[in-house]
């Protein structure tokens, strides 16, 4: 069905704190133009492995990105300059600057490698967020939670991702701002942007992904087109342990 | 006490309190960037003004041949971590910046009629010389334990002060230097005579403040840096490399003080320890706001430079002793209006 | 280490009269030097702070007795305790300024203070200027006049030796451990520990030391001038105590003897080498605290140690009186009673009118998606950030607002979602610091090993706290060697030390394999048959859901919903939440 390049593939990766493995052979890939899902509970290691992939945990296992395998001393500057970049959980926003400076900054890898359109780019993530684009001279810390999803993904676009990482966008936002962020998602993919998009929000995640990773402590539990995941049973299972498996 | 003296007394206070200014906005910038507090900042005021001394008595300067050392140890580090990373391409670059360029900086050093060349160019000479230290030891020294804790980079720090303190003793000798003024004469107005060398001082020294808010505000690395202050985890996220925006205030610290150097070096002899006690008195402005506040960093710093002027004239002895002992006031008040901090170290 | 600490001290006294006078002044000095390096260890190594300025302590020991003997003809033992008393007065004020302000203001306040005190001894014409007091009289002990290196000697030893086992005394204590957990502020400040009063004690005792030695080196010299007071010889001490190693007592006595071995060969040979005169082992000794720093930040103790081969000992759990518990409130009773609380970060609402309540004998779970502020909740209820608005009731008195070291005192304990443990100490210590508020003896009674009953009482309890936890085996492995799990039962075992009637649980089966949390949970259970009150948050749905008596679920920090398990389970509102809603 899909014959897309694939951007982003992982191999039995591994990653443990001390003596505790957080994730045990996982194995994920995404292709050109997707929007693949990893959902699962809370603490089921989900900011770990976008940590591992963004180089800033270490990991065993294979990295395999637009088919080149990355090595372990990856650092995230490096890989920022090649399109794969990460909007945190904590969205990590420069809060004593103004929202345009903090969407310039995302373009800082671009333009210390003499990429100087990012102007451009400036008005093409306004046309996404308009809000942004009233609150420009605002300060990002006196922005609200939904504005400052929106900013730390701007922020992100104006880097020009090729394959953008979304941890948690929708967590602590009210649904009406959540139905927002889910639209600009899917609007990514039309941009040609392949999105790994991390959440706990199944439901939503689920819709607007092609396919999707249940992650179950730090393993994978169960995969498929996210299509036939939202109607799996084990999935609510998973998260609400009705099983009672005692 | 008349008219007069109040008006020396003050002159001579802003001029020294400009100086200070200057050195504590580069002690707050490299704090907030870089969690390190630059206790050796005032060395580069004293590598500044000897240099210049050296040159313009047309010697090739000592600290040429540091920076050449330096830099061979600072290309033998990159070196070793771009094989590790298995990143050899880099090599070339790596060689022509740190080795190279100081080697070249060196040969002019060597040829060119240091002495007779006009000031604006020993000046240029002398902080291609001293600048590059400032990366450079950030990239030796600190950079290794960058995320270390506030504590053991400040522990470091004083290292990296002893360090060049016995350099400089080696480098100078026990002598101090005076340059001659940048405009000799002075400015009578009224009942009030101003010193040039004063006037430059504090008019560079706005010039210089100016410049570096216009970085700050203006520019997408000064924007870099101040992102690095706020956020270290969402600049890097954005590609705002740890080690570039060290190195990068760094060298911001190290311009700051060789020009202080240079500045400072016709109204007072520099000795080869002169600095550390300047650098420290910028520590007080700075801790004055909070090691965070740039404008208050400086109007603090312009206030030790009137207390040290008032105290020289009332109490010369215990001039240093006044003026270290403001920090202790400062530090109640601050005490007592912060609310609890907690620092959580893991 | 007894033994090797006996034949040191036999080498020390018996070696001496076979020493040529040189490497006697030379011993001395060290002796010296490394009292004030002790110091450093306490305040560097253990207590997370550090001074410039013990130079300058040793300074104020040295001219109290200078000037008092030469000038007023006090007796030596008469100046001791003036200056300790003057040590007492300028380490209390210095300490009150900077000890509540992040942790760099300290040493910067050391360093303005090591400056100003020089210039003042420079300066101070009672003092003698620069040129500075001669003719101090020697010490006179029990009729024998100190007069000689050889004899001031002993002294000088004795002294250092019992600082340091004195010190190891004390920091193997219920307030050496406060003293070891000041790292971690706001663990030890729920465990009820004053990390304020701590620190100050830590910066006392740093400055006495610095102060006796600068008592005897007057008394040694016989002559004091400003030169070893002023800062640089405050940042050589500190030097020792880093290339020593801050982590052990040791360190500072290893430090102090490198570096005044390597800097009087430096100055020998350096200058010849170089062809010039300077005082060049400043460079020397920089490059090194900067290698030291870089390649082995513990020391070189450490690195000693691991040279010679030594047996774990475990230390044995000695049968003792238990402690006395609290009186548990009446099963049912309503223990804490949240109403209405909000919590606000600038312009973030963590929390909104947040409302629950716990009774005796009861467990509540408290669950909700990621980011709900649950653990925001904890916080406000232990008094770790007070709340923004609204009403917290523990044993039916307000509490918002109070500290949280008086709330643990009350009977409320807490483990945290993020384990806080001293990774580097025993498993059996970490769990001991639960009992901080049992137990009542000060630094003192335990430096001088008055405190050893109520210590085998607490150990004691710690360890009968840990075989609940099912940790027994683990009495005496460092804790940062467990895994997570383990780990996270070593955060209750801690807070069961406490003796609360309140138990706040972040997270505690994370981490946990599935027959850990079956134990878990029956520990549990037990607890609240015994009347205590339980709040847990968690996140494994099948653990809470079989434990917890009610749950309680919330999102956007505010209240979702509130019942038994089974009704909460089919709530639609909380599996929304939960799986989300796009509608």
């Amino acid at each position: 069905m899909t014959t897309k390049p694939i951007i982003l593939e992982t191999t039995d990766l591994c990653v443990s704190y001390g003596r505790v493995e957080a994730l045990h052979k996982i194995n994920v890939r995404i292709r050109e133009g997707e929007i693949v899902t990893v959902i699962g509970p809370n603490g089921a290691g989900k900011t770990t492995l976008l940590s591992s992939l963004m180089g800033l945990l270490p990991s065993r296992g294979k990295v395999a990105y637009q088919g080149e395998t990355l090595g372990a001393g990856r650092t995230v500057e490096a890989l920022v300059s090649r399109g794969l970049v990460l909007v945190p959980e904590k969205r990590e926003l420069f809060g004593e600057m103004s929202v345009e400076d903090n969407l310039l900054l995302g373009a800082f890898a671009r333009y210390r490698r003499g990429d100087r359109a990012y102007r451009e780019t400036m008005d093409e993530v306004y046309g996404i967020f308009p809000r942004l684009r009233e609150r420009r001279t605002q300060l990002a810390g006196t922005l609200s939670g939904g504005e400052r999803q929106m900013l730390a993904m701007g922020r992100a676009l104006m880097a020009k991702p090729k394959l953008l990482m979304l941890d948690e966008p929708s967590l602590g936002l009210a649904p009406l701002i959540i139905r927002e962020i889910f639209r600009i998602v899917a609007h990514l993919r039309e941009l040609g942007v392949s999105v790994l998009l991390v959440e706990q929000n199944a439901r939503a995640a689920l819709q607007v992904a092609d396919y999707g990773y249940v992650l179950e402590t730090g393993e994978v539990a169960l995969e498929n087109d996210s299509k036939v995941l939202a109607d799996d049973p084990r999935v609510i299972e998973s998260y609400l342990g009705l099983g009672g498996k005692h | 006490m008349d008219f007069q003296i109040h008006l020396l007394l003050i002159q001579d206070g802003v001029t020294n309190g400009a100086i200070y200014a200057l050195l504590s906005l580069a002690l707050v910038l490299v704090f907030a960037v870089t969690r390190v507090i630059f206790i050796p900042q005032g060395e580069f005021v004293a590598y500044g003004a000897l240099t210049l001394a050296a040159i313009q008595a047309g010697k090739a300067p000592p600290t040429v041949w540091f920076l050449v050392a330096l830099g061979a140890a600072a290309a033998g580090a990159d070196i070793w971590q771009a094989v590790r990373e298995s990143r050899g391409s880099r090599i070339p670059a790596i060689l022509g910046i740190n080795l190279g360029l100081p080697l070249a900086l060196a040969g002019i050093l060597q040829v060119a009629p240091l002495a007779t060349l006009p000031l604006v160019v020993q000046v240029i000479l002398t902080l291609l010389v001293v600048v590059p230290l400032g990366p450079m030891i950030y990239r030796l020294a600190y950079q290794p334990v960058a995320e270390a804790t506030v504590l053991l980079l400040l522990i470091v720090s004083v290292a990296v002060h002893l360090a060049l303190l016995g350099l400089g003793l080696f480098f100078f000798g026990a002598e101090g230097t005076r340059t001659p003024s940048f405009t000799d004469g002075s400015l009578s107005i009224g009942p009030a005579t101003f010193q040039y060398q004063s006037l430059w001082i504090i008019g560079i020294t706005v010039l210089l403040i100016v410049g570096l808010f216009a970085f700050f505000e203006r520019t997408l690395y000064g924007k870099a840096l101040r992102a690095t202050a706020i956020n270290r985890t969402g600049a890097k996220l954005m590609g705002i490399s740890t080690d570039m925006a060290g190195k990068l205030s760094f060298a911001l610290a190290a311009l700051v003080g060789a020009f202080s150097g240079v500045l400072v070096s016709p109204v007072t002899t520099i000795y080869y320890d002169t600095g550390f006690l300047m650098g420290l008195k910028g520590f007080v402005g700075a801790i004055i706001g909070g090691l965070a506040s740039y404008p208050i960093a400086s109007l603090g710093a312009v206030m030790v430079g009137l207390l040290e002027s008032y105290s020289s004239f009332w109490a010369s002895a215990y001039k240093e002793v006044i003026v270290f002992t403001l920090i202790i006031p400062v530090l109640v008040w601050r005490s007592l209006t912060t609310h609890h901090v907690e620092e959580e170290e893991h | 280490m007894n033994r090797f600490f006996l034949g040191f001290v036999a080498l020390l006294v018996l070696g001496q009269p076979l020493l040529p006078e040189f490497t006697v002044t030379l011993l001395n000095y060290i002796g010296l030097y490394a009292l004030v390096a002790l110091g450093l260890v306490l305040l560097t190594g253990i207590g997370g702070l550090t001074s410039f300025g013990q130079a300058a302590f040793v300074g104020v020991g040295a001219y109290a007795t200078a000037y008092l003997t030469t000038v007023h003809g006090v007796s030596p033992w008469g100046t001791l305790i003036v200056g300790m008393a003057v040590t007492t007065g300028i380490s209390l004020f210095l300490g009150f300024i900077t000890l509540r302000l992040s942790g760099h203001f300290l040493p910067l306040g050391t360093i303005a203070w090591g400056i100003s005190l020089y210039f003042l001894f420079g300066n101070l014409e009672p003092l003698g200027g620069h040129t500075g007091v001669a003719g101090i009289p020697p010490i006179n002990l029990f009729g024998i006049e100190l007069k000689s290196g050889r004899t001031l000697y002993y002294l000088i030893w004795a002294v250092l030796l019992s600082a340091i086992v004195t010190t190891q005394h004390m920091l193997d204590s219920r307030e050496g451990r406060a003293m070891r957990s000041l790292r971690s502020a706001t663990m030890s400040e729920a465990m009820g520990i004053n990390t304020t009063w701590y620190k100050m004690v830590i910066f006392m005792m740093a400055a006495q030391f610095a102060c006796v030695s600068g008592w005897m080196y007057a008394h040694l010299q016989r002559f004091v001038n400003p030169t070893p007071f002023g800062l640089h010889i405050g940042i050589e001490y500190l030097f020792m105590a880093v290339v020593g190693g801050v982590a052990n007592v040791w360190g500072a006595v290893l430090g102090a003897t490198l570096v005044t071995l390597l800097k009087q060969w430096l100055q020998d040979w350096l200058p010849a080498l170089l062809g010039k005169a300077g005082n060049f082992e400043v460079v020397v000794f920089g490059l090194m605290m900067i290698y030291v720093l870089h390649r082995a930040r513990e020391g070189l103790w450490p690195i000693l140690l691991r040279l010679i081969p030594q047996k774990r000992q475990g230390r044995v759990i000695e049968a003792a009186e238990p402690l006395p518990r609290r009186s548990m409130p009446e099963a049912g009773s309503i223990v804490l009673d949240v109403q209405k609380v909000t919590k606000r970060f600038g312009g973030l609402v963590a929390n909104n009118n947040m409302s629950l309540h716990v009774k005796a004998g009861e467990i509540l779970a408290l669950i909700g998606p990621n980011g709900a502020g649950k653990s925001t909740m904890f916080n406000c209820i232990s008094g770790v950030n007070p709340p923004t608005q609204g009403e917290i009731r523990f044993l039916g008195d307000r509490v918002e607002g109070t500290e949280s070291r008086e709330i643990a005192r009350r009977g409320m304990s807490r483990t945290f979602q993020h384990v806080r443990l001293n990774a580097t100490m025993s498993v059996l210590e970490n769990v001991a610091i639960g009992a901080h508020l049992r137990g009542h003896k000060n630094f003192i009674q335990s430096a001088w090993r008055m405190d050893r009953t109520e210590e085998r009482r607490i150990l004691g309890e710690a360890a009968r706290q840990l075989e609940r936890c099912g940790l027994s085996e683990h009495l005496n492995d460092t804790a940062g060697s467990l895994a997570l799990g383990k780990q996270r039962l070593v955060e209750i075992a801690r807070a069961l030390c406490a003796d609360p009637c309140l138990l706040l649980l972040d997270e505690p089966a994370a981490g946990l394999r599935h027959l850990e949390k079956q134990a878990l949970a029956d520990l549990l259970r037990k607890l609240r048959a015994e009347g205590m009150a339980i709040l847990l948050v968690e996140h494994d749905m099948d653990f809470v859901m079989g434990l917890a008596d009610r749950v309680t679920v919330m999102e956007f920090g505010e209240f979702l919903a509130e019942g038994p398990p089974e009704e909460v389970q089919r709530n639609p509102k909380v599996l929304e939440a939960y799986l989300g809603g796009v509608e």
